[in-house]
């Protein structure tokens, strides 16, 4: 299988009626309709064609960014079919209504859904695709479809032993009804699915033929760049636009809504403008902002009354009366996404028409954005995805697109808007900070009684997708623990919506990323209060939860859990459920106590995702998980100055590199339950099971994000 | 005029002289392959090998490669080990930073056909992949170095 370029896609349609199998999305669901391009009078929204050649055509709904779908989603569509995956080619789906996720009623990838979603009404497609092909066999042969089979694009007659190929089949297969029901494979007969097929994103991504937004060409286009708030809430108060146009190469010189754009015949040259502009701007919304006052809030927070998101059985009673009790603070920093491609967007808008070529998530979104910032329908605007140099969530926001289309609008020109790195960390919508604090009891036999958590955190849902919020919670600040496997005889958890200037969106696991830390140390604090082994305490609370109890136990064999060490100190454990995966990981570190740094060695982890499409993908994801988790958990932190964000580039926001890396090891484990999500469960468990090894190689518990050396040289100083 | 050798092909091209080889690559030549990451040499996506050593594009102005041989990602044989390494052992995900990577990795093996665990790290550690495909990366170089990373 390989990826399709434009100019073969357009090869292939030209070259004559095929199978097109559709699959029409309406508000009761999906309905299956088969198509012939030439008589329809729009092009359908096709999740496969047959061609004539005996190529068979997927289309993508969903981003690749760098999570594996461009493989998965075809693998699903190849194996139900019987289709050759060396036939096989996938191309990227226009932003239309027909390519919404039938689910979501939106394009969109994020929430670690595309296959969960896409699953069934992707196998439906292709088995009745399937069915056609084997039909028009069965007419032509005059025989019953019961004496055919199918393989690697092609049918076979049982009887004659004579084949066709599908292209073969196709015009005929194309002239059918569709079956109303088509049978689907039963799990056992899976060809595809379950192995570790070679994505076909992989060559263009190691030759450098890739596309990827920033790698964007137009005839006559220029190059944007946009002068931002320096400050939170900052504003204009005077600019030389006249001084920046002076600028050789300089085109155009805009004020834009956030700012102004600046355009011109090279980079160089569009930057050079933006200097000249010398904009001046007022003061932020909060000069006072910096990361002490930002601490001091959200540990203030703590004290208010917040809303109570889930309230069983009576945790304040048992608090009161509990033998034992113990109490914890937590306090985790924002985080910033630092895609490898800084954010970037070309538009082309003419009075009729508007282009937009993007790496985006969200392409419902860029749509709607593009209608009403050009006032044009639907039908006058095409909105390209390209690859993702990844997303993680920022580029579910559609912010870097508007800047183009107005770049491009005021230019009158194609432009491509390139942010620096310097500008993409300074306006991220960052992974919220947040404080929480937990309280747990045990009884006289060391069993968990209760467990109370208070979370103060900023709300991303009530901006980015409102009607999410439920009684004024925001579901991402109670991610991972509402749904949490642990039976809890009391529970409660409370939520104080704790909003400030500093921008907040989705960053891969979304307050999964947060919650899985403190709750996962707090689990471990309880278990030595408890004065019991941390793995046999997790598997207390989880008895009745098969899953989650046998991922444990799985990773604790695979680590040597329960013995000594083989690389490190000591071995810290942590599990998450999340995204309808359950993960579950062993760290193990060491902690070297003259200068503070924590050594990774190992990290072991098991994965219950239900159906694994691709594993080689899933483990992929896990290792990637991993790698970003650990990266947050050991150095990762926004720093903020007088209103603003302190931090700018690599050197003072350091990401994880591969010195640090450690080993990791995964296991998949099939727990037999519904495709579960993978792009971001890998996440939550890395840094508190790191946290947890840490307390038990050096004693010192942190309960404060980046564990950075001197965070454990403070910390090994106050006991 | 500068004149710039990339992948064996001589080119003129009009720029200023301080002007950073990565643009001039990318939007002049539109050799896209080579990527922006941060501007200031701290990430290794624009890595490409001048007269054979990886160099930072980012930061070497376009007057101090005239007459050299500058190779770009697209300009590393498709058999080359490293290439093939990187597949076989499927490395990218977003794979953005791949290009820095490979020819980073490529670099190395040139001088050192059979690195250490060691060398590895001390040699792409100035490569940062943000989807965590290092340990695939370590791999692959190790697969690269067994079938003769010497070229």
């Amino acid at each position: 299988m390989k990826e399709i370029t434009r100019r073969e896609f357009l090869k292939a349609s030209a070259a004559g009626a095929g199978l097109t199998i559709a699959v029409s999305v309406t508000p009761f669901g999906y309905r299956l309709y088969a198509a012939r391009q030439e008589v329809l009078p729009f092009a359908p929204n096709a999740w496969l064609r047959v061609t004539p050649r005996n190529e068979m055509i997927v289309t993508v709904n969903k981003s690749e960014m760098g999570q594996g779908v461009h493989t998965s989603l075809p693998m699903i569509v190849a194996d139900e079919a019987d289709a050759d995956w060396g036939r096989v080619t996938v191309e990227m789906a226009p932003a239309a209504d027909r390519y919404k996720d039938p689910l979501w009623q939106m394009q969109a990838t994020g929430g670690s859904t595309s296959v969960r979603h896409m699953l069934t009404p992707l196998r439906e497609a292709a088995a009745a695709a399937r069915e056609m092909l084997v039909k028009a066999a069965a007419d032509r042969w005059g025989v019953a479809e019961s004496d055919c089979e199918t393989a690697q694009s092609t049918v076979k007659n049982r009887r004659s032993g004579k084949s066709l190929t599908y292209g073969e089949l196709a015009e005929a297969a194309s002239r059918l009804p569709l079956p109303k029901a088509p049978r689907l494979k039963q799990p056992g007969r899976f060809v595809l699915i379950g192995t570790p097929a070679a994505r076909p994103d992989i060559p263009p991504k190691v030759n450098g033929t890739a596309i990827f937004g920033i790698d964007v060409q137009l005839r006559n286009m220029l190059y944007g760049t946009v002068d931002r708030p320096p400050l939170f809430g900052a504003e204009i108060l005077s600019y030389d636009a006249a001084a920046a146009g002076k600028v050789p190469g300089v085109r155009n010189v805009a004020r834009i809504r956030r700012g102004v754009a600046v355009s011109a015949d090279t980079p160089a040259a569009a930057w050079e403008g933006k200097k000249a502009l010398r904009t001046t701007w007022s003061g932020g919304v909060q000069p006072s902002l910096d990361n002490t006052t930002l601490e001091k809030l959200f540990l203030a927070q703590l004290d208010q009354e917040g809303l109570v998101a889930k309230n069983e059985g009576n945790a304040g009673e048992a608090l009161k009366d509990a033998t034992r009790k113990v109490e914890a603070v937590y306090l985790l920093p924002y985080l910033s996404h630092m895609n490898m491609e800084p954010m970037n967007c070309t538009a082309s808008v003419k009075k009729d028409s508007c282009e937009v070529w993007a790496p985006t998530q969200n392409q419902t979104g860029v749509l709607e954005l593009a209608k009403k910032m050009t006032g044009l329908p639907a039908d006058r605007i095409q909105v390209h995805t390209t690859y993702l140099g990844t997303g993680f969530g920022r580029r579910f926001e559609t912010d870097f697109v508007e800047e183009a289309i107005e770049a491009s609008k005021a230019a009158q020109r194609p432009v491509k808007v390139i942010w620096t790195r310097e500008e993409d960390l300074k306006n991220d919508f960052y992974r919220p900070a947040n404080a929480t604090r937990l309280e747990g009891s045990l009884d006289g036999r060391g069993n968990l009684v209760a467990w109370s958590l208070k979370i103060a955190v900023p709300s991303i849902f009530s901006r980015a997708m409102p009607a999410m919020m439920k009684g004024g919670i925001d579901p991402a600040a109670v991610d991972g623990i509402v749904e949490t496997p642990y039976e809890f005889p009391n529970f409660r958890i409370e939520y104080v919506r704790t909003d400030t200037p500093v921008p907040v969106g989705f960053w891969r696991s979304v307050g999964n990323s947060h919650n899985g830390f403190t709750m996962e140390s707090f689990m471990d604090e309880m278990a030595y209060a408890a004065g019991k082994d941390p793995l046999e305490f997790r598997l207390g609370l989880l008895k009745n939860h098969p899953r989650p109890y046998r991922v444990l136990e799985t990773v604790a064999e695979r680590s040597g859990w329960g013995k000594p060490p083989r690389y490190g100190e000591a071995l810290g454990l942590a599990q998450h459920f999340s995204f309808e995966s359950y993960v579950a990981q062993v760290a193990e570190v060491s902690v070297d106590r003259n200068s503070g740094a924590i050594k990774v060695h190992r990290i072991v982890c098991a994965v219950d995702c239900g159906m694994a499409v691709n594993p080689d993908t899933v483990e992929a994801q896990m290792e990637g998980g991993i790698t970003m988790g650990l990266s947050a958990g050991l150095m990762e932190k926004i720093s903020f100055a007088a209103g603003g964000v302190a931090s700018s580039n690599f050197h003072n926001y350091p990401l994880l590199r591969l010195a640090g890396t450690p080993d990791i090891e995964v296991h998949i484990v099939n727990g037999g339950g519904p495709a579960g999500g993978i792009g971001e469960p890998g996440v939550p468990p890395v840094a508190p099971a790191v946290a947890n090894a840490v307390f038990r190689a050096a004693g010192i518990r942190l309960r404060r994000l980046p564990m950075t050396p001197d965070a454990v040289l403070a910390a090994m100083k106050a006991t | 005029m500068t004149r710039l050798t990339i992948n064996g092909k001589s080119y003129h091209v009009d720029v200023k002289p301080d002007v950073p080889l990565l643009w001039v690559i990318r939007e002049r030549l539109k050799l896209t392959g080579t990527k922006f990451g941060c501007g200031v040499g701290l990430c290794g996506a624009c890595t490409v090998h001048v007269d054979g050593e990886a160099q930072r594009s980012c930061q070497v102005p376009v007057r101090q490669v005239q007459g050299k041989q500058i190779t770009t990602i697209e300009g590393l044989p498709e058999d080359h080990p490293v290439k093939k390494a990187w597949i076989r052992e499927q490395v990218p995900q977003c794979g953005y930073c791949q290009p820095g990577q490979i020819m980073q990795a490529a670099a190395m093996l040139a001088k050192k056909p059979d690195p250490t665990d060691q060398d590895i790290m001390e040699f792409m550690n100035g490569n940062i992949c943000r989807c965590g495909t290092y340990p695939r990366i370590k791999a692959a170089i190790k697969t690269a170095a067994k079938e003769g990373g010497k070229r």
